[in-house]
This record gives C-alpha cells, sequence and structure tokens, in this order.
C-alpha cells in the first residue's frame, strides 16, 4: 500500500464518509454526550483507542478463524461479543496501568460497548469492503478521528446555544437535529475532493 | 387485559423510542430514504425485539444478575442472526438496501433497554406485548420519517408517484443533511402534536 492510498484514506474517512455525519454511526454519542466540551473530548478519546483495537481484533477474528472455518454466519455474535469484552479488558488494565487515563475515560468506557459506531466501522472495514490489514488499521483512526471531529465540533456549538431561549415545541432535540443537518450539509462540500 | 393494551399503547405514544427518548436514531436516519427501506428495517427490529424478550422473560429466573448484560446481548445477536440470514434469502433486494443497518441492530440501545427494563422482571405475556409497542412505535416513526423524506426528495411514496409532474424534488432530502433535518421537523410536528394530546 502507497503513500498516496493512505493519505486517500485518512481524507475520505475523516471528511468525505464521516462517520457520524455521512454514515449515521454513533448518533447516540452524538447526541447523547455532546453537550460539554469536556465530555465529548473524553468521549473522542476513548472511541479512538477502543476502534482501533477493537478493528485489529475483529480482522484477525474474521481472517483467521471465521473464514478459514467457514464460520461467516457467527460474525455478528462473536464481533459484539468480542467488542463487549474487549472494552471490559481495556477497562480493566487502564485502572491498573494508568490511573489517570482510567480516570479521564472511565466512565465513556462501558457506554461504548452499545456505540454502533465501532461495530459498524468492524462490519464495513472487515466484511463489507475486506480491506487489507493495514488499511483497517487506517481506517479505524482515520474513521475515530472523523467522530472526533464531528462530536467535538458538536459541542462547540451546543455550549453555545444552551442558554437560548427556544420557542414552544422546539425541543433541545429538535435543535440538535437541525444543527447536525447543516453540519452534515457542510461535510458535504468535500464530496469527490478525493477517490481511491 | 387493559396492561396488555396499555403495553402497546405507551410503546407507540408515551414511551416511543424514536420520538420520545431518542433512542436507536443510527437506522433511523440512515435507512430511511423511502418508505419501504423504513417498513422493512422497522419490522426487522420488531421481530427481534418481541423474540429477545420473549426469551430473556422465559429465562428470567435463571440469569445470574451479575452477568445479565453479556446474556442479553447473546439472546439479542443470536436473533440478529436470523432475521439476517431471512432477509438474506428471501427479501435480498430489502437487504441489500439495509446494509450494515441490519447487523448493527444488535447494538441498537431500545432492544437491550427494553431486555433490562422490561422483559427481566416481567411475566412472558406482557414482555410480548411491551416487544410489540415499542417495535410498532419503531416502525410508525421510521415510515412517518421515510414517507416524509420520500415525499420531498423523489415525489413518491412506496414507489408510487403521488405528486405528479409539477413537483421538483428536494434532492437534499435524498441526501443525509436531509434526514438529520427530516428528523428535526417531524420532531417539532409531534412535540406540538403531543403537547395537543396532553402527553408531555
Amino acid at each position: 500500500m502507497g503513500f498516496e492510498e493512505i493519505m486517500a484514506i485518512i481524507f475520505i474517512y475523516i471528511f468525505v464518509e464521516n462517520l457520524v455525519l455521512n454514515q449515521f454511526l454513533g448518533i447516540c454519542p452524538f447526541v447523547g454526550v455532546s453537550r460539554k466540551m469536556e465530555t465529548a473530548i473524553g468521549m473522542s478519546m476513548a472511541v479512538l483507542f477502543v476502534m482501533t483495537v477493537a478493528i485489529l481484533v475483529t480482522w484477525l477474528i474474521y481472517n483467521y478463524l471465521l473464514e478459514p472455518f467457514n464460520l461467516q454466519f457467527l460474525e455478528i455474535v462473536s464481533f459484539i461479543l468480542v467488542i463487549a469484552s474487549l472494552v471490559q479488558l481495556v477497562e480493566i488494565m487502564m485502572r491498573k496501568i494508568s490511573p489517570a487515563l482510567y480516570q479521564g475515560l472511565g466512565i465513556f468506557l462501558p457506554l461504548i460497548t452499545t456505540n454502533c459506531a465501532i461495530m459498524g466501522a468492524a462490519l464495513l472495514a472487515v466484511t463489507q469492503e475486506g480491506f487489507p490489514f493495514l488499511t483497517s488499521i487506517v481506517f479505524a483512526i482515520a474513521s475515530a478521528v472523523g467522530f472526533a471531529i464531528a462530536l467535538i465540533l458538536m459541542a462547540a456549538i451546543r455550549e453555545r446555544m444552551e442558554l437560548v431561549d427556544l420557542p414552544r415545541g422546539i425541543s433541545n432535540s429538535v435543535v440538535t437535529m437541525v444543527t447536525a443537518g447543516l453540519l452534515s450539509l457542510a461535510f458535504m462540500g468535500f464530496e469527490g475532493v478525493v477517490t481511491l | 387485559m387493559s396492561a396488555y393494551i396499555q403495553d402497546i399503547r405507551r410503546g407507540i405514544l408515551d414511551e416511543n423510542p424514536v420520538f420520545r427518548l431518542l433512542l436507536g436514531l443510527c437506522p433511523v436516519l440512515g435507512v430511511t430514504g423511502f418508505a419501504m427501506n423504513g417498513l422493512g428495517m422497522g419490522l426487522a427490529a420488531t421481530m427481534v425485539l418481541i423474540c429477545s424478550n420473549v426469551v430473556i422473560s422465559i429465562f428470567r429466573n435463571f440469569i445470574p444478575k451479575t452477568i445479565r448484560v453479556p446474556i442479553f446481548i447473546v439472546v439479542i445477536a443470536s436473533f440478529v442472526t436470523m432475521v439476517d440470514m431471512l432477509l438474506a434469502a428471501f427479501q435480498p433486494e430489502l437487504h441489500d438496501q439495509l446494509g450494515v443497518f441490519v447487523p448493527l441492530i444488535v447494538v441498537n440501545c431500545m432492544i437491550l433497554g427494553r431486555a433490562e427494563a422490561f422483559a427481566s422482571k416481567k411475566p412472558i405475556a406482557r414482555s410480548f406485548t411491551d416487544g410489540l409497542g415499542i417495535g410498532l412505535g419503531f416502525t410508525v416513526a421510521l415510515v412517518a420519517l421515510a414517507a416524509f423524506r420520500e415525499i420531498l426528495g423523489h415525489g413518491t411514496v412506496f414507489d408510487i408517484d403521488i405528486t405528479g409532474a409539477a413537483f421538483d424534488p428536494m434532492g437534499v432530502m435524498a441526501l443525509p443533511p436531509g434526514a438529520f433535518l427530516a428528523l428535526g421537523i417531524l420532531l417539532y410536528g409531534v412535540n406540538l402534536l403531543f403537547r395537543k394530546l396532553g402527553i408531555e
């Protein structure tokens, strides 16, 4: 895999095919933890970490365990179990090795188990696109950075909107959705800039 | 009997997973380009929800408290695999359209939420109606949003042309930003409607 291809994948999955704004993966944390900048940054870091490890492990499992034995029908069950136990493992290890990092990410780790961004990215990279190993890792990092950018942008906007008086019937969720729509519209400007 | 009707009513109105609780939004936004896809996704999720609710309710007294979440996830994942295979076998076109969102039913917080909050505590029949109610609520929301987007984005509903040639479709509604905007508009409408109905 050449340098150009790596750069193209990084650009595409951060901006063009943004995980949240273009592919609708990870909407729950995007809506749920985007109230404050600190939580948004914490969640982004946790996703970056778990997504890279999760795609690494699911790639190995799919290509060396499921495919040779024709067990592809087990992909959903095995992927979700791997991701759920991985999150637990990471949490326990982090508490022992780096208490400071655990303090920072601690509360977000359990939430990640049901974050469809992780499972969705794993399914996209490993089974649907069938990326080679190195490409999958680059894909994981780029997707997580794209997720982080969307989440942090959203948090920055929502922090400013917190004190605004809203008309009747326009709840916080309505404002969030329309804001996300405008962000997504802005990201559509990147369409077609780079192709693989 | 009334408890069962209450369960279904609650799932569609008071605790509608999409409009009221904002749960499981990924498929809501991801597959609602066409009303047909919305209906297919809604029914697939309903099927998984009913089956997992019933099975978890049957075994609710045997599942150890400490490891209940992994058990719930395995039960849900098995049913998602079944639905995925059934769709691939009998509705291959719909299966292709829904893409990655069928396997992603497994991480839908709505389903795990019902297992944890309802099915692990209540008898089998109640869990069945609860799954049915919440599933129907989810389906109604998906179809409403998908129909709204399809009318504005393509001028059709369920592939039937209803607007005629004079209508110029708004392409943006069929694209990703349209999903967010349409859901925002729909949530506003639903808020007003629910205020009229006196559900707060």
